[in-house]
C-alpha cells in the first residue's frame, strides 16, 4: 500500500473528512440536548412532574402526560408482546418454508417500514370509529401495539436464534415434545434477548406523538386517566402542546417536558443493557 | 427454518394440545397479514369513497390544495411538493454524511473505537421526533435565520436539515453492512496491483458495494417522506406549490395531522381527504421499501 | 445535585404512581362533593376562557373530571350534535346547518353569551409600512378572487413594499374564520385557500411573529399573550358614524361598539339534557359568575354584569334556541339587547 507521498496525504485528508462526517451530527445533537436542558432545566421541579397542565405556565405540570405514557406503555405491551413472542415461536419454530410462511415474513418486514401516521389512521378507522372506543387509552394502546408488534417479531427471532440447535435436540431426546422444550429450554435461554427486544421497542413506543395525534389524544386533560376507556394524554404529546404555544415559559416548559422524556429513554435503554449483561450471565 | 429428524417424527404424532399451541402461535403470526389487510382496506374504503366526489384529473392534475374552502381545489402537488422539498434537503445532508460516517467506521475506525462510535450513532435514531421537532424550531431556524436573510420562522430548510440528522444512522449504518461484506480478496487484489486505499475503497469497494448502499438510500428517503412531527411543528401549514425551502410549507403527513387535531367526524370529505393523502403515502412508502427490500437480497446474494 | 435527582427520579415515581391511586380529596365546596366527566370542545378563541373555568372549577369540585378540547367551532358542533361533548365552545352562533344537524339527532341547546371579542389582525414587529388597514383592504387580501392571485403588499395599497404577503389565519373549522369572511368578504366561509391556516390560534401567533411579512388575524385574548412579538393594526371601517378612522380593538372600543366590524360575542352551547346533571349546572353556574373575571385574565372582554346575569336566567329556565334565530353570524350585534328582549318577551 503505497502512500502518494507528501506530509499530509490525500489518504489522512479523506480520513479527516470522514471522522468529520461521523462526528459533526453527534456534535449537533450534543449541542441541541445541551441547549434544551439550559432551557429547561430551571422548570425542573417536583411540582413540576407532580402538576397538571395549566394555562398559566409557570404552574404548568406533566402529571397527567406522564402517568398517561405509563399506563400506554404498560397496556400496549401487554397486547402487543405476548403476540409478538407468540408469532416469532412461530415462524422459528413450528413453521416450514413455504409460501404463506414467506408472505407473514414479508408483510413484517413491509410493516416495519410503513410510517407511523398511517397506524394512527388505521387506529382511527379502526378502533375509534369502527370498534366504538372512542379516543381513550385502549384506542392508542391498540394502535401502539400494532405499530410496534413487527419490531417485537423481529427482536424476538433473533433472540431465538441465538438458542444451539443442541438445546433443542437435547430436550427431544430426552423425550420431551416440541412445546416442552420451548417452554423449558428455549425460552428461558432467549430470555435476555427477547426481553431486551421488548424494553427497545418500548423506549421506542414512549417518543411516538404522530399515531397518537391521529386518533384525537390532543386536548386539555388535567386529570389522571382513571380508566382505560378514558381520555389521556402523553408525554410527547404534551411536549408537542407546549411547543405549539408561542409564549416563551410554554417553551421552557417544553424543553422541561423533553429532559423528562429523554431521560426516561435513557433509564430504559439502560435497563435493556442492564438485563441482556445480567441474564446473559446468569445462563451461562 | 431448520427442523430436525426427532422433530418431524414428533410433529406427526403431536396429541391435540400441540396442535392447539402451534393454531395459536401461527394465529400470532397471521395476526401480521391482518393487519396489512386492514391498513390496505381501511385506506382503501375511505380513498374509494373521495374519489367518488373528487376526480382523479382535479387530484393528479391540480397544482392548489383548498379542499376545505369555498373554492375547492384538490391537486395533491403543494403537499407531494412539500414532502419531497424537505425530505430532499435531508437526503441530501444524510447520504454525504452518512456515506463518509460509514466508510470510516468499516475501514479506518480501529474495533475499540468502533465498538463506541457505532451506539451513539444508534443514538441519533432513537430520540424521538417530537424532540427532533422542537430542536428544529426552537434553535435550529432561529440560528438559520442570521444565516438567511429572510426565512420565516416556519420553513422547509430546519425541518430538512434535522430529518438529515434523524435518518443518518440508517443510511450509515446500512451502508456500512454493505461497505463491510464486500469481500476481503476484491480489497487485496486492489493493493495487489498497487493500488492505494483511497482509490481503492472508490473505485473497488463503493461499486460492489452499491446495492447495499442504495437500498440504505432508498430506507432513508422512505423514512423521511413518512416523517411526521418534525414537519408538523417546524415546517408549517401552508400548502403552495413551491420548491423555495425558505417559505411555510406543508407536507402531507402534517395535513394529516392539522385535519386531525380538528376533530374531524366520520363520513364527510375532510375526514376523507386524509385517507386519500394516506393512501398516496403509503404508496409511496411501500414501493420504496420493496425496491430496498430487493437491493438488500442482490446485496446478501452475491456482492 | 437536587436537580439531577430529580431527573432519575421518574422510574420510582413511575413505579410509585402506578401502584396508588387517585386518592379523592374533599375541600371546602358548598353542598355535596360532585363527580362526574364534563366534555367541552369547539372553538379556540373560546377555549382560553374554559380552560380557566375548568382548571378553576377542577380546583373547587375535585371529584368532577373536565376536558377541553380544540379544533374549531364547526368541529366542535359538530360532536355537539352527536351528543360527544356536553357543552360547545362558539366564537359565533350556531348556523342552520347545524341547528338541522342537532335537530335531526334530537340535541337541544341551550346558548349562552360568555365574553365579548375584538378580532384583532396582527403584523409581524418588523412591519413598518401598515399602520393600519381599512376593510376594502383587508376584503382585497382575503376575497376568493384574491387566491393566486394577490401575493404582494403593494397589490393592496399604493406606496406598500413589493415584498410577498404571507397571510395567516383560522382554519375552515373556526368560528374566528366564519366571523371574518362574514365581517370582511360579506359571506361566511368565502376566502382563498391559499394561506397558512390553522383552527390553533397558536400556530398562526408563532407563525406571525417569525415572519417578517406575515398578517393574520385571531382572538384579540391570543394578541394580548404575545404583544411583545406582534403588532396589532387598527381597522378603518369607513364609516364615521361609529367612530371615525382606524380603530385598535381594546376593551372599551369593542364594549361601546366602535371597533367594528371585528367585534363579535362568543358563546358556549349546553346540552339541555346535561343540565340534568348536577355538575354541569354548577359548572355553567361557575362559569357565568366568575365569567367577568376570567375573561378579563385572559384578556378577552367580559359582557355587562347585567347579561350575565340574563344568561344565567337563560340556563336555568334551560331555554333553548338561539338568539339569533339559527341563521348564524350577525356583525355588530348587542348581545345585552338581545338578551334583554328576550326577557322583555318572555315578560309578555
Amino acid at each position: 500500500m503505497k502512500d502518494s507521498g507528501g506530509w499530509i496525504s490525500k489518504e489522512s485528508i479523506f480520513q479527516m473528512v470522514c471522522l468529520l462526517a461521523l462526528a459533526l451530527p453527534l456534535l449537533l445533537l450534543f449541542t441541541l440536548i445541551a441547549g434544551t436542558f439550559a432551557d429547561g432545566w430551571d422548570r425542573l421541579s417536583w411540582s413540576f412532574l407532580t402538576g397538571a397542565p395549566s394555562r398559566r405556565a409557570a404552574s404548568a405540570g406533566l402529571l397527567p402526560a406522564f402517568v398517561g405514557t405509563i399506563m400506554l406503555m404498560f397496556l400496549t405491551t401487554l397486547m402487543a408482546v405476548p403476540v409478538g413472542i407468540g408469532a416469532a415461536i412461530y415462524l422459528e419454530e413450528y413453521a416450514r418454508p413455504s409460501r404463506l410462511t414467506s408472505f407473514i415474513e414479508l408483510n413484517i418486514s413491509n410493516l416495519a417500514g410503513v410510517p407511523s401516521i398511517i397506524y394512527g389512521l388505521l387506529g382511527l378507522e379502526l378502533f375509534v370509529r369502527v370498534m366504538h372506543f372512542g379516543r381513550s387509552l385502549m384506542a392508542g394502546a391498540a394502535t401502539l401495539a400494532l405499530l410496534l408488534l413487527p419490531m417485537v417479531v423481529i427482536s424476538s427471532r433473533e433472540a431465538l436464534r441465538t438458542v444451539p440447535h443442541s438445546m433443542r435436540e437435547a430436550c427431544y431426546a430426552l423425550g420431551g415434545d416440541k412445546w416442552r422444550s420451548i417452554r423449558r429450554v428455549v425460552l428461558p435461554m432467549s430470555l435476555p434477548g427477547i426481553l431486551t427486544g421488548i424494553i427497545l421497542s418500548v423506549a421506542r413506543a414512549v417518543g411516538e406523538t404522530a399515531p397518537l395525534v391521529t386518533i384525537g389524544a390532543l386536548s386539555f386533560v388535567t386529570f389522571v386517566p382513571t380508566s382505560v376507556w378514558s381520555d389521556f394524554s402523553a408525554m410527547p404529546i404534551q411536549i408537542f402542546n407546549w411547543v405549539s404555544r408561542p409564549q416563551a415559559e410554554f417553551h421552557a416548559n417544553a424543553a422541561a417536558g423533553v429532559i423528562v422524556l429523554l431521560s426516561v429513554m435513557l433509564v430504559l435503554n439502560a435497563v435493556a443493557i442492564w438485563l441482556r449483561i445480567r441474564l446473559g450471565r446468569r445462563l451461562q | 427454518m431448520p427442523v430436525s429428524e426427532a422433530a418431524v417424527q414428533l410433529d406427526q404424532a403431536r396429541p391435540i394440545s400441540e396442535r392447539l399451541i402451534k393454531y395459536v402461535l401461527f394465529a400470532c403470526g397471521a395476526i401480521s397479514i391482518a393487519t396489512t389487510a386492514g391498513i390496505i382496506f381501511v385506506l382503501l374504503f375511505e380513498t374509494i369513497a373521495f374519489f367518488r366526489r373528487v376526480s382523479f384529473g382535479q387530484f393528479f392534475l391540480d397544482t392548489q390544495w383548498t379542499p376545505l374552502f369555498a373554492d375547492k381545489h384538490f391537486g395533491i402537488w403543494p403537499l407531494v411538493a412539500g414532502t419531497f422539498l424537505t425530505s430532499g434537503i435531508a437526503i441530501v445532508t444524510a447520504v454525504p454524511l452518512g456515506l463518509l460516517a460509514a466508510l470510516y467506521l468499516s475501514e479506518y475506525a480501529k474495533a475499540g473505537l468502533r465498538r463506541v462510535l457505532k451506539p451513539m450513532l444508534e443514538i441519533l435514531a432513537g430520540i424521538p421526533t417530537v424532540v427532533y421537532g422542537y430542536f428544529a424550531l426552537m434553535m435550529v431556524t432561529p440560528f438559520l435565520q442570521h444565516l438567511v436573510p429572510g426565512l420565516s420562522g416556519f420553513n422547509a430548510l430546519g425541518a430538512g436539515l434535522v430529518m438529515g440528522v434523524m435518518i443518518l444512522p440508517i443510511i450509515a449504518s446500512l451502508s456500512e453492512d454493505a461497505i463491510y461484506s464486500v469481500p476481503a480478496n476484491l480489497r487485496e487484489a486492489a493493493y495487489a496491483l498497487g493500488a492505494t486505499k483511497l482509490s481503492t475503497t472508490f473505485q473497488v469497494v463503493l461499486p460492489s458495494a452499491f446495492s447495499g448502499i442504495g437500498a440504505a438510500v432508498i430506507l432513508g428517503i422512505s423514512r423521511a417522506l413518512g416523517e411526521t412531527m418534525i414537519v408538523a411543528i417546524a415546517a408549517g401549514q401552508q400548502p403552495v406549490f413551491t420548491l423555495d425551502p425558505r417559505v411555510p410549507i406543508e407536507t402531507m403527513t402534517a395535513y394529516i395531522v392539522q385535519v386531525s387535531l380538528g376533530d374531524t367526524p366520520n363520513g364527510t370529505l375532510e375526514y376523507q381527504t386524509i385517507f386519500a393523502v394516506g393512501s398516496l403515502l403509503f404508496a409511496f412508502t411501500f414501493l420504496l421499501n420493496i425496491v430496498a427490500h430487493r437491493l438488500r437480497k442482490r446485496m446478501a446474494g452475491g456482492a | 445535585m437536587r436537580r439531577v435527582f430529580i431527573t432519575v427520579l421518574p422510574v420510582l415515581v413511575m413505579l410509585s404512581l402506578a401502584a396508588c391511586g387517585q386518592p379523592e380529596k374533599k375541600e371546602e365546596s358548598t353542598g355535596p362533593a360532585l363527580s362526574g366527566v364534563i366534555k367541552v370542545a369547539g372553538s379556540s378563541t373560546v377555549f382560553l376562557i374554559s380552560e380557566a373555568v375548568a382548571e378553576e372549577f377542577q380546583k373547587a369540585e375535585k371529584g368532577v373530571q373536565v376536558t377541553v378540547g380544540e379544533g374549531g367551532t364547526g368541529g366542535g358542533f359538530k360532536k355537539f350534535c352527536a351528543a360527544e361533548t356536553d357543552i360547545s365552545d362558539a366564537s359565533r352562533p350556531i348556523s342552520p346547518s347545524e341547528v338541522e344537524l342537532c335537530a335531526k339527532n334530537q340535541i337541544e341547546y341551550v346558548e349562552l353569551p360568555v365574553a365579548y371579542d375584538g378580532l384583532a389582525v396582527v403584523v409581524n414587529p418588523k412591519n413598518d409600512w401598515a399602520k393600519h388597514i381599512t376593510t376594502a383592504e383587508l376584503k382585497k387580501m382575503w376575497e376568493p378572487e384574491a387566491q393566486g392571485r394577490i401575493t404582494k403588499w403593494s397589490q393592496v395599497r399604493v406606496g406598500w413594499p413589493t415584498r410577498d404577503l404571507h397571510l395567516y389565519g383560522a382554519g375552515v373549522d373556526s368560528g374566528t374564520y366564519d366571523y371574518f369572511t362574514e365581517a370582511i368578504n360579506g359571506k361566511a366561509k368565502a376566502s382563498r385557500g391559499d394561506y397558512t391556516s390553522s383552527e390553533d390560534d397558536n400556530v398562526l401567533v408563532q407563525g406571525i411573529a417569525k415572519d417578517e411579512t406575515a398578517l393574520g388575524f385571531f382572538g384579540l385574548a391570543y394578541f394580548e399573550a404575545s404583544k411583545d412579538k406582534l403588532s396589532l393594526v387598527p381597522v378603518d371601517d369607513g364609516k364615521d358614524d361609529n367612530g371615525k378612522g382606524p380603530i385598535a380593538p381594546t376593551a372599551e372600543t369593542v364594549k361601546d361598539g366602535t371597533y367594528q366590524p371585528l367585534s363579535r360575542p362568543l358563546f358556549i352551547y349546553v346540552n339541555k339534557k346535561a343540565f340534568d346533571r348536577p355538575e354541569v349546572v354548577a359548572f355553567v353556574k361557575y362559569y357565568l359568575s366568575h365569567g367577568a373575571d376570567l375573561v378579563k385574565e385572559v384578556k378577552y372582554i367580559p359582557l355587562p354584569e347585567k347579561a350575565y346575569e340574563l344568561a344565567q336566567k337563560r340556563a336555568d329556565a334551560k331555554k333553548t334556541g338561539s338568539l339569533f334565530g339559527g341563521k348564524g353570524s350577525q356583525v355588530g350585534v348587542r348581545i345585552e339587547q338581545l338578551l334583554e328582549s328576550e326577557q322583555s318577551d318572555a315578560g309578555k
